[in-house]
């Protein structure tokens, strides 16, 4: 086990950030952009991509499905947690949470935490 | 053992990725890496406009395109509760002006006649010819006309909706039903897998079935199938004899429901028992990927589309990205919303080759909702992965509604079902 993913994904944050500072400039304008931030993971964004489906844009929901966005990392680490093991009951949250590994639910959590703080 | 899989995939990707930067090569991921980053998108449905959409989101300095011909497009999703009379036309017509004022998408109201793969162009209707760095198709399905003797484009458009397309075959549709008399029989005739949004003939019969319980109830749905079995039959099966019994009738292929040819003057089905007189006749001929696909050479004999799970890039032509309906991909449903997560998949790929990156292994997913009744809802949901032998569920994941699931679990199915609409179509077209 010489590098573990942990370590795999610090470096990614690195080359990703480094790459996004030369390829791509402050061009967002007045667009919401997903994961433009220079610390996300290519990973969690990849698969925070899947939450706003049925969550809305950037997981700002208008009915009731409840919305992700604003919601702290650890607030949303533990609700896919509780979905998975099945504490918190849901009608197809469980479903969809037994999807993730306990890293990609991190990640998850991460993604949309960073987002919620970033642009409030 | 899967996640093992994707764990040293993800983990071959990143380090190829690093050692890419280390170097400042780019020539890994092949294709176009300069100045010029153009992308077209063909067809303004649930995969392409969630590919236009997203490619902004994640990247604004790249130039998209999206060529679709209709101003308003009109979902399917959701044109079944029409049919029912819980929604009406407008409320499932979604438009592009904010795709392109507030995300700077060139939205081109014309039709794409051909794709030059070669030549890296589309020509559109009007002649005009658009260069693409990158092209992502998205065209939906056709039908196999001819394949059900006796149908047409011609008898879809007059006397036997498939009403598969949504807009005004729903509107045809929907008319007939209107002008059905009390006790008048429909006929929904639904074709072989693979074919568009599986349980949508289900869903159909069921709304329906709702709309003639309230306002005919003396009639009769009849679903003669090219199957032996269908999506979701157990949760359909349970919710009909809850909400409608003894008004939908379901015939499997063997058992009477295989359809050797439509008559559409004498307004009847020939099955192998004999001949099936109705009222309403709807027809769900079997389907391919959208012509265009097909014309630009890259579906396959069976029809779809074959492509690199990782990126969606067509495994026949090079640059070019199949998503939706048209592509091959593995368990994933042909469902509306998994052309959307494929969208977003393909987006975030053609950002990374663009930039000269491989793409990030892509995280799939599929929630769909079906209504039985206004209050009686149900669900199919999927997350799917890249494994060894290309896109597969994850172990353990997704699955039903419980089928002994209670009043309450399905009325909150229907209720989420209303929300899940809206918030997909402002993800995608808001």
């Amino acid at each position: 086990m010489p590098l573990t993913n942990k370590h795999l994904l610090t470096v990614c944050f690195i080359t990703v950030s480094a790459l996004m500072a030369t390829t791509s400039p402050a061009l967002a304008g007045k667009i919401s952009r997903t994961g433009s931030s220079a610390k996300v993971s290519p990973r969690g964004q990849m698969l925070a991509l899947s939450c706003s489906g049925c969550h809305g844009p950037d997981g700002k929901s208008a009915g009731i499905i409840p919305s992700i966005y604003g919601k702290s990392t650890e607030y949303l680490e533990t609700a896919l947690r509780e979905f998975k093991s099945g504490v918190r009951a849901s009608t197809v949250m469980g479903r969809h949470a037994k999807g993730y590994s306990d890293e990609d639910i991190h990640l998850i959590a991460e993604y949309f935490g960073a987002l919620g703080k970033k642009t409030r | 053992m899967r996640g093992t899989i994707t764990r040293r995939e993800f983990s071959k990707v990143l380090i190829s990725g690093i050692a890419g930067t280390a170097l400042g090569v780019f020539g890994g991921a092949g294709r176009a890496f300069g100045a010029s980053r153009q992308v077209v998108v063909v067809g303004g449905g649930f995969g392409g406009a969630t590919t236009a959409k997203y490619l902004k989101k994640l990247d604004p300095s790249i130039s998209v395109t999206l060529v679709e011909p209709k101003a308003a497009y009109v979902t399917c999703p959701f044109s079944n509760w029409v049919l029912g009379g819980l929604k009406t036309m407008s409320e499932i017509t979604v438009t592009y002006s904010h795709l392109s004022a507030g995300y700077g998408i060139t939205v081109i109201a014309e039709s794409a006649k051909s794709i030059d793969a070669l030549a890296s162009t589309v020509t559109l209707g009007s002649g005009r010819v658009l260069h693409y760095d990158r092209l992502v198709v998205s065209p939906g399905i056709d039908f196999k006309w001819g394949a059900v003797e006796g149908y047409s484009r011609s008898i879809a458009e007059s006397m036997m909706p498939h009403a598969y397309q949504a807009g005004t075959q729903t509107e045809l549709l929907r008319k007939q039903l209107l002008d059905m008399k009390d006790g008048g029989t429909v006929l929904i005739c639904p074709p072989a897998n693979p074919f568009r949004c599986p349980p949508g003939p289900y869903e159909r019969a069921s709304l329906i079935a709702h709309y003639l319980k309230e306002r005919k109830p003396r009639s009769k749905i009849i679903i003669l199938d090219a199957k032996e079995k269908f999506s979701k039959q157990a949760l359909f099966s349970k919710g009909w004899a809850a909400l409608y019994p003894g008004m939908i009738e379901w015939r499997g292929s063997t058992a009477g429901g295989k359809v050797l040819r439509v008559d559409p003057v004498a307004m009847s089905v020939m099955t192998e028992p004999g001949e099936v007189r109705a009222d309403v006749i709807n027809v769900i001929p079997p389907q391919r990927a959208g012509q265009i696909a097909v014309d630009a050479g890259l579906a396959d004999a069976g029809g779809w589309c074959p492509v690199n799970p990782l990126s969606f890039e067509s495994t026949i032509h090079p640059g070019i990205h199949v998503i939706g309906d048209a592509c091959y991909a593995g368990p994933m449903p042909k469902s509306g919303f998994v052309a959307s997560s494929q969208g977003k998949v393909a987006a975030a790929a053609i950002v990374r080759l663009l930039r000269g990156q491989d793409p990030v292994p892509p995280s799939l997913v599929n929630t769909c909702y079906s209504l039985i009744g206004p209050g009686y809802g149900i669900s199919v949901a999927g997350v799917y992965r890249l494994s060894s032998e290309g896109i597969a569920e994850v172990p353990g994941s997704g699955g039903l509604t419980p089928i002994d699931a209670d009043a309450e679990f399905l009325e909150q199915e229907a209720m989420f079902a209303r929300a899940w609409y809206r918030n997909i179509v402002a993800d995608i077209w808001g």
